[in-house]
Formats: C-alpha cells, sequence, structure tokens
C-alpha cells in the first residue's frame, strides 16, 4: 500500500512540474517577455535595460528557468501588469470570494446530487429518472455563462427577487453581521447557478453509480439477510456507490473550475473568475498565468486527495 | 460519456469497404436512430442547425457585417415585425446573426472537433501500438491534459497568441480552433489506445511484421480502419462539446469581433448590458441554440448506446 | 415421514402489463420435509430462482405474487409467508429461511469485511447480543464451513471461488434457519471444489437437521445430493419424486429429454440429442402442456387442458398425459 501512494504522490508532483514548466515556456515561446516591456510607451532605453536586468531576462533560459522555479515554489509570482502588484497579491484577495461561492456549492452539489443519485437509482427506467436525466442532460449542454445570463434575468430582473451584480451594495458601509448579511444576499443566486451548473455533470455520475450498486447481487444479500430496504441502501450500497463517486467527482473538477469562472464574470462577482475576465480584458499575463498555476494546482492536489481517498476506503485497490 | 466499440458495430457494417455499402449502413443506422423519439429529436435538430449554416447567408434580411445594417435609431428593441428577434446595441438585425451564427459556431464546431479526433487518434495509436516508453510518456501527457482545468489553460493559450493573430490562418477564429484542439484531443486518444491495445495482440499484426512490414504501413493498413469506427462515435460527442468550448471562449471576447457565432452573439449581449436591460430576445436565442445543438449530439449518443444493448451499458 | 417444513401451493408470480398478467411461475406446488433436501431441477429461465426469491418475498419491485400459498412451519406454528408484510418478512428472513446463491464476487459487500458481514445477520436477529459473543460465533460458523477463524477479518476478494461459497454457507448458518435454499450454489466452480461445496452442505444439513432447497440446472448435482427432485420446465412443475426413481425411470418427455443430454462416462461417446426448439416466452406460452411444442410425444390431445400433476408411481407424480410411460431414456441416464 506504501508504495501505491508513493506513486500517486510522485504522479501528483510531476504532473504539478509539468504544469510549471509549461507555464514558463509558454509564456517565451510565443514571443519575447522582454517584448513586454514595450507596452509601456515611451519608457526611456536605460530603464528598459535596468528592467530587463532586475527581472533577469538577460540571463540564459535555464537559468531563468532555475529563477522562475524558485520564485514560484516560495510564492513569489510575477507582477500583475494591469494592478502593479504582485500576483500572489491579487489573486490573495480574489481567492477567498471564490471560496465562498464554491464550498457552499460543491457542498449543496453533493448533497443534492446524492438524493437525485439515489432516487433515479431506485425508480430506474421510471419517467421520473427520465425526467431527471433530460434534466440534468441539459443543463450539461447549457453554456454556464447562458446559464447565469437565464438566472439574473429570471431572479434578479424580472422577480427583483436577489441583487445579481457584486458581491455586496456599492458604497456601502455596513460592519459586522449587516455586511454579512449584504454579501450573503448577494450570493444566493450566484451559489444557486454554481450549484446547478455542478449539478449537471454529478447527478449523471452518481445516477449511474448508484444504480450499479443498487442492482448488485450483494443488495439481494442484504434484503435476504433481514435489512430493510433504506438500511440496506445505507450499509451496502452508498459504500460501494461512493468509489467511483469520489474518482469521477475529481476527474470532474477542471470543469468546475471553468463553471466558476464564467459564473463569477456574469455576476461581477469578485473573485478568481472575476479576475481572470478582467485580466484578459487587459492582457494581464502574469495574472492569467497565475491562475492557471493555482488551479492546475488545486485540482491536481484535489484529485491526489480523492485517490488517497479511494486507497483508504477500497480494499480491493489496497491488493495490488 | 465514452462509447464502445459495440455500440459502433451497429453504425458500419463492414470495415473499409466500397463506398457505396458504407453508405447503406450509414442510411440504415440514421433510420434506425430516427425510430426512437429522442434520436428523432436529435437528428432533426442537427439538420435544422446544418440546413441554417447552409442557408443562413441567403435568408438572413440584413448582413451584419456591412455597415448599411447599423441603425441607431432603433436600438436595443425588442422582437417586432420588421426585426423578429429584435435589435442588438447598434440597431442591426437580431435575426441574422442568429442565422449567421450557425454557420460559424458550426464550422469552428466541426473543424476543431475534426482536428481534435485527428490528434486523438494519432497519439492514441501510437501510444497503443508502441508501447514502452514512448506509451507512458503520451499516456502521462494524455492524462495532463485531461487534468488540467479547461478554461484557465484555454484562456491563457489564446491570450498568448492572440498578439500573433495575423500570423495563424483563419485568425482569431482560427485560433479559438486551435486552442480547442489542443485542449479537446485528450479524450479520444484514451479509447483509441484502449482499442489498439486490444488488436495489437492479434495474429494479423504479427504475421504482418514477419512479412517485413514496416510500423507505418501496418498501422495504415490495419490498425487504422479497425479504429476508425470507435473514432466517427466519439466524435459525435468531440463536435458537441467543441460548440460549448466556443461558445466558452467567445464569451471571454476571444472570438472575431468581425464574425458572428452564437457564443459571440451572447459576449456581444452581455457587454451591450442586455441583462440589465432586460433584453432577453438578445440572450435567449443564441444561449438556447447552443443548449438545444448539444443536447441534440447527447441525445443521438444515448440511442446508438441504449441501441448496443446492455452489454456496452454494463461498463 | 415429518411434516413438511415448507409447503408451496400453487404458486402464481409474474407482472402485469396493458392489463393481463403475464407469469413466470405458474402453478408450483411442492412440500419441504424437514432435514430433507429438495431439488428444483431446470433450464435456466424456468422460473427456479424466481420461485425462490418469492418465498423470501425478495422479487424484483415489477414482479409480484399473482396467487397460491407459501406456508412456513416454525417453533411458533405455521407462518403465511404470502400474507407477510415487508416488516414481517425481515424477523423471518435468516432466521427460518436463508439464502446462498452463486458466491460471485459481489454476492457478498466488497468493500466489507466478512466478519462485519456474518455479524450484521447475527445482530440483526439477536440485537442484544453483545461484541464478544458475535465474534466468538462467527468465529465459529466458519470453522464449521472449514475456513481458518483468522480470515474472518478479511475481505471478500482475498477468497477463491470455492472459499467465498463457503463463506456464503457460514453466512447461512449465521441464525440457526430451518430452511436453506441454494440457487447454483456450484455452478461457475470447478468439478474438484463443486465437490466440497456439495459435501459441506450435505455434512450441515445431516449434523444441524436442515431442510435444503437444492435450486440448479446441473442434475449431477441433484443426484448427488438431493433425496427428491421437482423438475421445473416454464413456470410449471412437470415431475416430481425421489430422485432415485426420477433419474432411473422418468415419467415426463422433458426429464427423460434432460437426462438425456447428460453424458455418461463409459458409454459411446455420441452426441446427446439436443431438444429441439427453445424455451417459451413467458408472455405468450403454448397452450396446454408448455413442453409440447418440443416434445417427441407430442399428440393432438396435449395442445388442451390443465396439465396437472398425476401419480404415476409410489411418491411419484408426472404431469404428461401418456404417463406412466414406457420408454424411460432417450441416450444415456444418469446413475
Amino acid at each position: 500500500m506504501m508504495r501505491l501512494i508513493a506513486e500517486k504522490v510522485t504522479l501528483a508532483l510531476v504532473t504539478l512540474a509539468f504544469v510549471l514548466t509549461l507555464n514558463f515556456f509558454l509564456f517565451r515561446a510565443v514571443g519575447d517577455p522582454r517584448n513586454d516591456l514595450l507596452r509601456v510607451p515611451h519608457m526611456p532605453a536605460a530603464e528598459r535595460t535596468h528592467l530587463i536586468h532586475e527581472r533577469g531576462l538577460d540571463r540564459s533560459l535555464l537559468d531563468q528557468y532555475g529563477i522562475y522555479v524558485r520564485n514560484t515554489l516560495s510564492g513569489q509570482l510575477e507582477t500583475s501588469y494591469h494592478a502593479g502588484r504582485p500576483v500572489t497579491d491579487v489573486i490573495g484577495e480574489a481567492l477567498p470570494n471564490t471560496l465562498i461561492l464554491a464550498l457552499p456549492a460543491t457542498l449543496l452539489a453533493a448533497l443534492l446530487g446524492t438524493w437525485i443519485g439515489i432516487l433515479s437509482a431506485r425508480r430506474r427506467g421510471s419517467a421520473a429518472d427520465g425526467a431527471l436525466t433530460g434534466a440534468s442532460l441539459t443543463l450539461y449542454s447549457m453554456p454556464e455563462q447562458f446559464l447565469a445570463i437565464a438566472v439574473v434575468l429570471v431572479f434578479s430582473i424580472w422577480l427583483k427577487a436577489f441583487p445579481s451584480q457584486l458581491s455586496e451594495e456599492p458604497g456601502s458601509n455596513a460592519q459586522g453581521l449587516s455586511h454579512v448579511w449584504d454579501v450573503t444576499q448577494h450570493a444566493v443566486l450566484p451559489v444557486l447557478t454554481l450549484t446547478a451548473s455542478i449539478l449537471a455533470s454529478w447527478s449523471l455520475i452518481m445516477r449511474s453509480s448508484f444504480s450499479e450498486a443498487m442492482h448488485s447481487d450483494y443488495m439481494t444479500t442484504a434484503r435476504a439477510i433481514g435489512l430493510s430496504p433504506r438500511r440496506a441502501v445505507l450499509r451496502h450500497a452508498v459504500p460501494n456507490a461512493l468509489l467511483p463517486v469520489i474518482a469521477l467527482t475529481a476527474i470532474s473538477l477542471g470543469y468546475v473550475v471553468g463553471g466558476v469562472i464564467f459564473i463569477e464574470s456574469v455576476f461581477s462577482w469578485p473573485g478568481i473568475g472575476q479576475l481572470t475576465y478582467d485580466a484578459l480584458l487587459n492582457r494581464d499575463l502574469p495574472v492569467l498565468q497565475g491562475v492557471f498555476l493555482l488551479t492546475s494546482a488545486a485540482v491536481i492536489f484535489l484529485n491526489l486527495l480523492a485517490d488517497l481517498v479511494i486507497i483508504a476506503l477500497d480494499p480491493r485497490v489496497r491488493a495490488t | 460519456m465514452a462509447v464502445s466499440s459495440e455500440t459502433v458495430a451497429l453504425l458500419l457494417g463492414a470495415e473499409g469497404n466500397p463506398f457505396a455499402r458504407r453508405l447503406r449502413g450509414a442510411t440504415r443506422a440514421v433510420r434506425s436512430i430516427g425510430r426512437r423519439p429522442l434520436g428523432a429529436f436529435g437528428l432533426v435538430t442537427i439538420a435544422f442547425v446544418v440546413l441554417m449554416a447552409l442557408l443562413g447567408g441567403a435568408l438572413a434580411p440584413q448582413n451584419p457585417l456591412s455597415t448599411a445594417s447599423f441603425d441607431f435609431a432603433h436600438r436595443m428593441q425588442g422582437p417586432s415585425g420588421a426585426h423578429w428577434l429584435g435589435t442588438d446595441e447598434s440597431g442591426r438585425d437580431l435575426l441574422s446573426q442568429f442565422l449567421l451564427g450557425a454557420r460559424v459556431s458550426l464550422i469552428v464546431g466541426l473543424a476543431a472537433g475534426i482536428a481534435s479526433a485527428v490528434i486523438g487518434s494519432v497519439v492514441g495509436i501510437c501510444a497503443g501500438y508502441f508501447g514502452g516508453w514512448v506509451d507512458r510518456a503520451l499516456t502521462f501527457l494524455d492524462d495532463w491534459f485531461l487534468v488540467i482545468p479547461f478554461v484557465p489553460f484555454a484562456v491563457l493559450m489564446a491570450a498568448l497568441l492572440q498578439d500573433d493573430a495575423r500570423r495563424i490562418p483563419g485568425g482569431r477564429t482560427g485560433i479559438i480552433v486551435l486552442v480547442l484542439a489542443i485542449t479537446g484531443w485528450a479524450g479520444t486518444t484514451r479509447i483509441v489506445r484502449a482499442q489498439v491495445l486490444s488488436l495489437r495482440e492479434r495474429e494479423f499484426v504479427e504475421r504482418a511484421r514477419s512479412q517485413g512490414a514496416s510500423h507505418f504501413w501496418i498501422m495504415r493498413r490495419h490498425i487504422l480502419p479497425n479504429v476508425m469506427p470507435i473514432v466517427w462515435a466519439n466524435s459525435v460527442l468531440i463536435v458537441a462539446l467543441s460548440v460549448l468550448g466556443e461558445a466558452g471562449l467567445s464569451y471571454f471576447g476571444l472570438g472575431d469581433p468581425d464574425s458572428f457565432s452564437w457564443g459571440t452573439v451572447l459576449y456581444n449581449g452581455f457587454q451591450a448590458g442586455a441583462i440589465n436591460q432586460g433584453a432577453w430576445w438578445y440572450v435567449l436565442p443564441p444561449g438556447a441554440a447552443i443548449t438545444l445543438f448539444v443536447l441534440a449530439f447527447f441525445a443521438v449518443g444515448q440511442v446508438i448506446e441504449d441501441a448496443a444493448g446492455p452489454r456496452a451499458r454494463a461498463r | 415421514m415429518s411434516d413438511p417444513v415448507l409447503r408451496v401451493d400453487d404458486l402464481h408470480v409474474g407482472y402485469s402489463i396493458g392489463g393481463a398478467d403475464v407469469e413466470i411461475v405458474s402453478g408450483v406446488s411442492f412440500e419441504l420435509q424437514r432435514g430433507e433436501a429438495l431439488g428444483l431441477a431446470g433450464e435456466s429461465g424456468c422460473g427456479k430462482t424466481t420461485t425462490a426469491l418469492a418465498i423470501l418475498q425478495l422479487l424484483d419491485p415489477f414482479l409480484r405474487r399473482l396467487s397460491g400459498t407459501i406456508d412456513l412451519t416454525t417453533e411458533n406454528g405455521v407462518v403465511h409467508i404470502h400474507r407477510r408484510t415487508e416488516r414481517g418478512m425481515r424477523d423471518l428472513r435468516w432466521a427460518e429461511i436463508s439464502l446462498v446463491f452463486q458466491g460471485a464476487l459481489n454476492a457478498l459487500d466488497p468493500v466489507q469485511r466478512i466478519s462485519r458481514q456474518i455479524g450484521d445477520a447475527i445482530r440483526l436477529h439477536d440485537p442484544e447480543a453483545d461484541r464478544a459473543a458475535v465474534r466468538e460465533r462467527v468465529r465459529e460458523l466458519l470453522e464449521r464451513v472449514g475456513i481458518s477463524p483468522e480470515r474472518a477479518r478479511q475481505y471478500p476478494h482475498e477468497f477463491s471461488g470455492g472459499m467465498r461459497q463457503r463463506v456464503m454457507i457460514a453466512l447461512a448458518l449465521a441464525c440457526d434457519p430451518e430452511v436453506i435454499i441454494a440457487d447454483e450454489p456450484t455452478t461457475a466452480l470447478d468439478v474438484m471444489t463443486q465437490a466440497q461445496v456439495l459435501a459441506l452442505l450435505e455434512e450441515l444439513r445431516r449434523d444441524l437437521g436442515l431442510a435444503l432447497l437444492l435450486i440448479t440446472h446441473d442434475l449431477a448435482v441433484i443426484a448427488e445430493t438431493c433425496e427428491r427432485v421437482a423438475v421445473m420446465y416454464a413456470g410449471r412443475i412437470v415431475e416430481t419424486g425421489p430422485t432415485a426413481t426420477v433419474f432411473a425411470v422418468p415419467q415426463h418427455p422433458y426429464t427423460q429429454r434432460l437426462l438425456g443430454a447428460f453424458p455418461q462416462v463409459g458409454t459411446e461417446r455420441a452426441l446427446p440429442p439436443a431438444i429441439p426448439g427453445s424455451p417459451p416466452d413467458p408472455a405468450d406460452p403454448p397452450s396446454g402442456c408448455r413442453f409440447h411444442p418440443r416434445c417427441h410425444l407430442a399428440r393432438e390431445a396435449c395442445s388442451h387442458g390443465e396439465m396437472a400433476l398425476r401419480p404415476v408411481g409410489d411418491d411419484h407424480e408426472s404431469a404428461c398425459l401418456f404417463a406412466p410411460l414406457q420408454q424411460t431414456a432417450v441416450g444415456g441416464g444418469v446413475r
């Protein structure tokens, strides 16, 4: 088992290393970073040379790579063109806001998805099952920004039920509890939209996983020894169904990240998504690189976590 | 949602044979798909979109690219007799943009889908056929592209390429196709590789090698025809996802401002503040069109899977 | 002759579609005596497993008992299973009747230890039992079926097919049932392991006085283990009697065919005659005797009327119109 864990960890680290390396070379492959400094108009030659030297751009490629890796690992990313501050700071400010959306949404999606999965599996082939599957597929086919736009139109513009822009009322000086309330109100729609978006793929995964588990032979055994249908599902179907669910949801995390980005930009929610959107508009390449790095690292880490959880929970995997 | 080889046994009767036989097989397949209501919905929708793409230019009352279409006196107006889908922020007819959107969305989807399929197949065949460190390296690459979140990567790549938009064929649209192809090939590789692994053990490869055939010849003559059916079946899915991807990238303003794909129209609407103005007619048609189009592909895919029987579903 | 511990009378199981009933089990009746082993033989799809599941009320949701009675004699008197509610069945299941089916990898929960699964069964019917007692009982059960008690904390995939089957038997014994229903317990096992598992079942039956309902398509297994046999075809029982008698002088053409299809070591090496045709569709069964389209003795009369079981010898019944039959073997036979 230790060997298996070591393998997984090594793979994760190598994958991350590849991300770092690609990030470095991508930037340089498409153009000489020294040219980026030309963006600033009328920069005196002396200052340009100074900046080039300061950023180490006059060193060999290998040297630059070394500096880059060292800097990145110590948390020192480049400087945002637009904000003029280190990318780490900029991302650091935006990240908590994204988590305010992402954490409740994933939790809700997990709970609802499980419920839908069990429901669909129990009534496999029925009209309700077909309807749920159809709804999930339709949500999955929708571009996330369209879903967000539709939600805003319906709930914010027409029904005027919830605010739809930013994370708080502009110009408000609210403190403490009333501030929390303000933010919460603004968070309702984005969280619901994100939940729906994640649910689109997760409910399909859960449905097929629970369906297989609930119609397995060990379920017949469980009922035969005297377990009630409900207890049989909880005690046997759920643990077995969770394993593929964990694996598949880990794989779908990249998709979730994309969803967050689209949804934040529609709601002007000041998180990583909005940051990406603005960065693109402003050609702020360091920020884009930073976001790519951060989200990739997060996804790789979560995938590793999922792998480790499966190793812990599935005795068959440990046997190899 | 991968498609297994059993499902494709349905689609194509024989391998690598006269065109006529393939055509007959395809017609049979289409007809059996169309018999199921889900399949009928899928095929009809796809056909409708294709029709729009072909005829859109002719049917559109206006050419949104020409300056003659600007009409600031009637900007952001809802559907009316003169403009069935209303007007945009410059007064241009939205119906025309919608009809043209079909063409661009379809072209980008197809181009990106084909490119992904080609790259994916080549990588998959090489990985499965050669094995050893080649396989390990390519599989690592494949897994990497599957793990990495699509949007941050695609956005970064597109942004980097934007500066050289003039050098890349197809301009900004070409960039989108390129980025989608680069991010989309990994899924195909996985199933192609699996198929090749099962084929490689077969006798005819051994025999061909002993007769002195080159790797390339074997791949082209023996492996490729056996792999094509499954690639075709998977391409259905890839094209659908490419259309979604195009919508996503256009939404970030990476699309060609001089072209109107559904994704671009959606982006324009958003930028023009259609939401705040409650201008649903601007954003609903392109969004719904993309949704239905992608859904149609899933529907067809589902029908094919069901028809292949519980063996395929059991996976 | 002891009293029947399980009695099934005119059981019909099926589903309704478009207002009409489709029957998978069409009027099956048999008695299982205390301590007896009864074999239920027939091709796959003839309704044997459905009958077993009906006895435990574990049918697929779309199937149900259409009519007929199932009576179980317990120490508290006769229980009418056909009238029991789901909650009532839970008390009965495993405590009175347990089930052993193919020990495929998925018959036991792959992510739980054997000890936990057997322990669950014990605790379900004896909630007061403390941990030590349960642990002791699990060890005892495993020993009984020939598995080292050290393996209690292992997982199903760590056992070979034959050992897994033993685990299933241990599980089935957990609550001291009166009746064990074994559904294809030896299919997918090699001949050597088959013999071991059958020997184990026989030994347990003798030692514990269990009644065994053995369901299988493999006649050799029935010949080996069962005192009586009931042959099923297309949802109906076509012949019943003591195993030795039925296999020596089969009184129904289907039984004859089945026995003929069984290759005999020592006789001429010829391909046994296959039964022409295929089993009928339950939704559209042949009228009269369901076997008549494939029967080598079929006449006009066979396609009308009820084919009830009639006595044709001592404790031997057949549903064939022409029984007692003169020619009693087609091809080889089972001795």
